[in-house]
């Protein structure tokens, strides 16, 4: 990439205790102040924009927000709008949703804010028309905070379902085993025995229902608004009603649930299409199958709980996605890790990288029909490596590795010794194996190329990022376009192809991991310099403190970018945390890729996303 | 079997076939005598159906249980099927929601007799490390019958492969005098939650109903229950 960039310091403006912050004037300082927030202020001017506390700038007219939007895609060339979330400031009173968007060149992205009162006046203009890549952003906010957009084209409930009470997210709304509002609790057994949270409610189970309530008499139906946004005029007259088509036969569409018990879903994903034929004229997804309230969890855990918790999210590269989080927090702190941390969190972050597009091309191959033969190969390959986590981590999957500052443990080098060998030795060899057994492979290329085409273009205004970008010929990669930790230490490429189809998804995978390998052959090259036993920076702590201030890190994993959002007020919980996951955004995407194709087609085309719904619904 | 008084239906020792002194001596290593039990758990055992169903992590390392280095078809339970109509085992690997508990229990109704149910890992057993979280159930057993608890988050595959060879332990013990699906009448259908304001498990509607018109009288009764119209 032409233009690397390097992050701009973040410094947050020293900024009062959470209380006080409503009455003070937000002051931003001028090192945070970029081109791009002068050339707003001086469009907009003061009664609209404002310098906001934190970071970015604050919409003070809400009503101007698709202006902004459009302001910010055409003339600041901001093209991709990253991540779209929403944080409750209750004491303050309002709702603030925050806007990321960014040049596809690279560089911090720029931060924009507009604030709506918490009751019914939530109100926001939808950017879906300009930015279609915030479609799902904006719907989980509804969903969750109840901020109600309008002029969006379909604004239900993502995660949870139509008919759930309350919007889960906002800091006044309490789960069935609330307990207290951040960890650490208080002693569970004051009485000297412990109490099943089964105990404490009044339930008995982990359900709460409005007062009055009455199951008996309840026929709602979850899925009544999905089927009236597809159903087109439906025959009243059964058979009759249907028109002929141009053949002469009667046709009539026919709505088909794919999910969320599906073998090619990738997990518990829903598709819901309508076909004629066999070509797909429209398809709904529906989400939330997962949705394991990973956000609300980490807002109550100390900083360092989450940890684990970010594992679980996209659970085939944990690593990655605590490196992500560490980096976030660590702005925050400004805490520096120490080098072989660095290149520890590097090496594990890459081999994370090899072995989840192993795993993501075998059951690509799995959904085109090579039923688990491909697949078997390639979760042998991965077997090894997950033997180098288990030794240096203690968990194949789940690592819990990386700390603030630092990681929790020293690599031995006979551990080096067999990431060695698998580097130089193996693994070159196994996706050698793997581009000999496929690439060239008849019925793979007629399966492959030409499907699922995406425009650069229209993958940009989708916010699609990770290798679904770079196939279809952009060159975004936040280790080259934003970088972090040592990533411009080492000598790599970024592959970038053309097709944008399924075929080139699947050949960037095995560019990207080559890529991978070379970066891994410098790492443990250099680790050697870095002194042994030196894995932590400071001191080791169970309770973090991180000072007020609000922090969008975020790294390349393999299936994108994944943004962490971490508001801190001072304390050791994070006020706002929220995941911007790469699987998710693709997924609005998938719409677009797959109308016109065939059903059979769906399915690939879902595989090339490679979506982990861990990630997706979190 | 030496004696068919010695052996009781289903002690575990039905694979060790051995001859019958009652069995004539020119039939001698044609002719078995064994007890049905035996022969019916040794087949069932080593050839269980999985459904092919993945809900979270723990799907992953079910996977890898299939794949190559644990290659759990030495334990003749390599056929997973997509379709619970043509499975024995559901395998609930990972975190259950609200969301997804209907679907669960509607797989589990489709799912012909003898069936069985393997729960993988802390989220299904008990909510696990998820459990707090306001749309995820505290363990598929609140639904569903369970036979087998796997812990672990996730389990690995070799805790997995453990977690099978009790269950072909249990199934050992089981008797066709005994099991229930052979009972006039057969097991109940599990009625499939609704999702409601918040998950409704049909079976306690009526004493939700009732309990709830008491709190909505009383608000101190309420306190524990005010979120719901939040």
């Amino acid at each position: 990439m032409a233009d690397v960039t390097t992050t701009p310091p973040l410094t947050p403006a020293a900024r009062p205790a959470r209380p006080e912050r409503a009455e003070k004037k937000p002051v931003i300082s001028m090192a945070t102040l970029t081109p791009e927030m002068v050339a707003m202020q001086q469009h907009f001017g003061e009664p609209v924009i404002q310098p906001a506390p934190f970071e970015g700038v604050l919409i003070t007219d809400t009503s101007k927000v698709p202006d902004v939007a459009l302001f910010v895609r055409d003339e600041l060339h901001l093209e991709m709008m990253t991540n779209v979330t929403c944080v409750d400031y209750i004491k303050e009173g309002y709702l603030e949703v925050v806007y990321h968007a960014q040049h596809i060149t690279g560089g911090a992205p720029l931060c924009f804010k507009a604030r709506v009162p918490r009751d019914e006046r939530a109100v926001l203009p939808s950017i879906t028309p300009y930015y279609p890549g915030a479609e799902f952003q904006e719907r989980e906010i509804y969903d969750l905070y109840g901020v109600r957009f309008t002029n969006h084209p379909d604004l239900r409930r993502i995660l949870l379902w139509e008919g759930f009470a309350g919007h889960p997210m906002r800091k006044d709304w309490h789960e069935a085993y609330y307990e207290q509002e951040n960890k650490p609790y208080d002693s569970r057994w004051p009485a000297g025995h412990h109490k099943l949270a089964e105990e404490r409610v009044p339930w008995g189970d982990n359900v709460q229902y409005p007062p009055g309530f009455d199951p008996t008499a309840y026929h709602g139906n979850p899925d009544e608004g999905l089927y009236n946004t597809m159903m087109s005029e439906a025959p009243t007259g059964g058979a009759a009603d249907i028109p002929f088509s141009e053949t002469g036969i009667r046709t009539d569409e026919l709505i088909v649930n794919m999910g969320p018990q599906h073998p090619s879903t990738h997990g518990v994903l829903r598709m819901v299409v309508k076909l004629d034929g066999e070509t797909i004229t429209d398809l709904k997804l529906v989400l939330g199958y997962l949705h394991r309230n990973h956000e609300q969890i980490a807002e109550r855990n100390t900083w360092l709980h989450n940890i684990p918790f970010t594992d679980r999210l996209d659970y085939l590269c944990g690593m990655a996605n605590e490196m992500g989080y560490v980096i976030g927090v660590e702005r925050l702190m400004k805490l520096q890790p120490t080098e072989r941390a660095e290149y520890l969190r590097v090496i594990m972050a890459e081999l994370t990288r090899i072995q989840s597009h192993f795993w993501s091309i075998g059951f690509l191959l799995n959904d085109l029909g090579a039923f688990y033969t491909p697949a078997l190969y390639f979760i042998t390959e991965r077997e090894f490596i997950l033997d180098v986590f288990d030794q240096v981590t203690g968990s194949r999957m789940m690592n819990n590795y990386m700390r603030f500052g630092g990681v929790a443990r020293d690599i031995l080098p006979e551990q080096l010794a067999r990431i060695r060998l698998l580097v130089n030795e193996r693994l070159p060899r196994a996706i050698d194996e793997l581009e000999r057994l496929l690439s060239d492979n008849e019925i793979l290329r007629a399966r492959t190329i030409g499907v699922g085409y995406m425009s650069a273009e229209r993958n940009i205004a989708y916010s699609v990022t990770g290798p679904l970008l770079r196939a279809s010929g952009v060159h975004y990669d936040i280790r080259r376009a934003d970088p972090y930790s040592i990533y411009n230490r080492f000598n790599f490429d970024i592959p970038v192809l053309y097709g944008g189809d399924v075929f080139d998804r699947y050949r960037i995978r095995i560019l990207e991991m080559r890529q991978s390998l070379r970066i891994l052959e410098q790492a443990l090259a250099q680790i050697d310099q870095t002194k042994p036993g030196d894995i932590q920076a400071g001191r080791k702590a169970y309770i973090h403190r991180a000072p007020a201030g609000e922090v969008y890190s975020r790294v390349e994993t393999p299936k994108g970018e994944l943004g962490f959002f971490l508001v801190s007020d001072g304390g050791q919980n994070a006020y706002r945390y929220h995941v911007r996951s790469s699987s998710f955004i693709n997924l609005g995407a998938v719409k677009e890729m797959t109308v016109g194709q065939k059903v059979a087609d769906a399915v690939i085309i879902l595989g090339s996303l490679d979506i982990v719904l861990g990630e997706v619904d979190r | 079997m030496a004696d068919t008084e010695t052996t009781q239906p289903g002690d575990g020792t039905g694979d060790a076939i051995q001859n019958d002194p009652r069995v004539p001596p020119e039939l001698d290593r044609n002719v078995f005598i064994t007890t049905l039990d035996a022969v019916y758990n040794w087949g069932r055992k080593r050839s269980m159906w999985p459904m092919l169903f993945g809900l979270a992590c723990c799907a992953i390392e079910m996977i890898c249980t299939a794949a190559a280095r644990f290659d759990l078809a030495r334990f003749g339970w390599e056929l997973m099927r997509p379709s619970p109509r043509q499975a024995d085992l559901m395998i609930v690997s990972g975190t259950v929601t609200k969301k997804m508990v209907p679907q669960i229990v509607r797989l589990y109704n489709q799912m012909p007799e003898p069936r069985y149910v393997v729960s993988m890992g802390a989220c299904a057993t008990g909510g696990g490390p998820f459990k707090e979280g306001y749309n995820v159930v505290s363990g598929i057993d609140k639904f569903i019958p369970v036979d087998i608890y796997i812990p672990g988050c996730p389990p690995r595959p070799e805790s997995l492969l453990h977690g099978f060879i009790k269950l072909q332990e249990m199934i050992d013990r089981q008797s066709v005098r005994t099991v229930p699906w052979y009972r006039p009448g057969g097991s109940d259908v599990i009625p499939v939650p609704l999702l409601g304001p918040d998950i409704i498990d049909v079976r306690r509607a009526s004493e939700i109903a009732e309990r709830n018109k008491v709190m909505a009288e009383s608000p101190a009764l309420a306190e524990g229950n005010a979120q719901g119209q939040a």
